[in-house]
């Protein structure tokens, strides 16, 4: 049986554990209030964005002249995820979840005998895919030491993978991250950002608008298909960036908790072998008392 | 006067929304105001100063790059960087401008350094625009 000062050091290192684990929860929850309002105020260009370029779209759509990144390839042989994690853990299932949808839809693809390449964004998603896709990995971009996500790192991602496009190496490309719904709750999500899917126009507002375009319609998409490619981009880092704040913040709430309860098991123990201990001595004093 | 809807988004935020009278947008093919009942139009940006007139007076926003689209509902503008010509920080312009004048002396002649010359125009205006301000 353990002594009572192992007891006490273990209480102790229990204690400290706790501490350590309310303090992430009380960082998480900090970060997590400016990430949040950093997603919510992105919200209205991403889908002002979607909806114009929707409009467009559809007014091009069927045309010859449509540019490659609207069309796509015409082919769906070679598909890019693009998987964007969080750089550290101890975020709850937040990376996994991620990870998971995609080396699930990675799979499915391969078993249709299609390939796949795969664009790591974030150190941890790298860490767990790489076991399974090394070879399949082309590039992993690290943003260790962005405080405040902002729209050159978008730009920069969005870059890498429209340069990628240009050269022919995939067909379709999949981005991969956490839509932030609330704190306890994160959605994996699945998007296809090449050739873009967008939402169907809502019916009520009546018919689809003629536009007069300045310049032509091809020069105006030609603009705006790699501006969307940066906004998509950047709208999934920073949802991203909520969720992982929101999922940090209720692991560590848990890990509190539980750190609580076993403080409060402990403290019993300690206490009655303590107890024990006394009364043993007494018995031993007074029964030699009793003997002389 | 009847208004119109006006909604200015940059990717990081929703810099204006609300009724005004009239917008003066900086359009790649020069100037254009819209009023209520304009009809439907997109056009891209070039980097300029938008101005508002609301029925509270008027307010100059920097824009640098990105397209309006007039509809039914009204005008939205989307923008790569919005900030009022009070808050918009000359050092990030500056930047820009010694970043493009390096590029534009590297670059070989052709169709990417014209355009490349017409944007550093366009800087240059709003720079100058900007210093013109702050010594009236």
């Amino acid at each position: 049986m353990a002594s009572l000062k192992d007891m006490r050091v273990r209480l102790a290192s229990t204690k400290a554990t706790q501490k350590i684990t309310k303090a992430m929860q009380m960082v998480a929850a900090s970060k997590l209030r400016r990430a949040q309002v950093a997603a919510e105020a992105a919200r209205p260009y991403a889908e002002r964005m979607d909806r114009v370029l929707g409009n467009i779209a559809s007014a091009v759509a069927g045309s010859d002249s449509a540019p490659r990144l609207l069309a796509g390839t015409g082919a769906d042989k070679v598909h890019l995820l693009v998987v964007c994690t969080a750089e550290r853990g101890l975020c709850g299932p937040f990376n996994s979840s991620i990870v998971r949808l995609a080396r699930e839809k990675a799979n499915a693809l391969a078993g249709q005998g299609k390939e796949v390449k795969i664009l790591c964004v974030g150190r941890k998603g790298y860490d767990q895919l790489r076991r399974q896709f090394e070879r399949q990995i082309l590039e992993t971009v690290e943003l260790r030491g962005v405080k405040q996500m902002g729209f050159a790192q978008a730009q920069m991602i969005a870059d890498k993978i429209l340069a990628r496009f240009d050269n022919n190496e995939f067909d379709v490309c999949t981005l991969f991250f956490s839509r932030f719904k609330s704190v306890i709750a994160q959605i994996p999500t699945a998007q296809q950002i090449i050739p873009p899917v967008f939402a169907p126009a809502a019916k009520d507002a009546g018919a689809v608008a003629t536009y007069e375009y300045e310049p032509e319609e091809e020069e105006i998409l030609a603009d705006l298909l790699p501006r969307n490619l940066s906004v998509q981009v950047f709208r999934a880092l920073l949802e991203n960036a909520a969720s992982e704040q929101g999922a940090r913040m209720s692991a560590m709430d848990n890990a509190t908790r539980n750190a609580g309860e076993m403080i409060r098991k402990q403290t019993l123990t300690y206490n009655r072998t303590r107890q024990a201990m006394i009364t043993k001595e007494l018995i031993e004093i007074i029964s030699g008392a009793e003997a002389l | 006067m009847t208004t119109l809807h006006f909604e200015l988004v940059s990717p990081e935020r929703l810099v204006f929304s609300g009724e005004v009278e009239q917008v003066d947008v900086p359009g790649i093919e020069g100037d254009f105001g819209v009023l209520a009942g304009h009809a439907p139009y997109v056009s891209t940006l070039r980097p300029g100063i938008l101005t508002v007139h609301a029925a509270g007076g008027d307010q100059k926003i920097v824009v640098l790059g990105g397209f309006a689209e007039v509809s039914a509902q009204g005008l939205t503008v989307l923008a790569e960087l919005a900030e009022t010509v009070e808050d918009i920080d000359r050092a990030v312009i500056a930047a820009r401008i010694s970043e493009m004048e390096e590029r534009v002396a590297k670059m070989e002649p052709g169709n990417e350094l014209d355009k490349l010359i017409t944007r550093l125009d366009h800087f240059k205006t709003v720079d100058r625009h900007l210093n013109g301000t702050a010594m009236h």
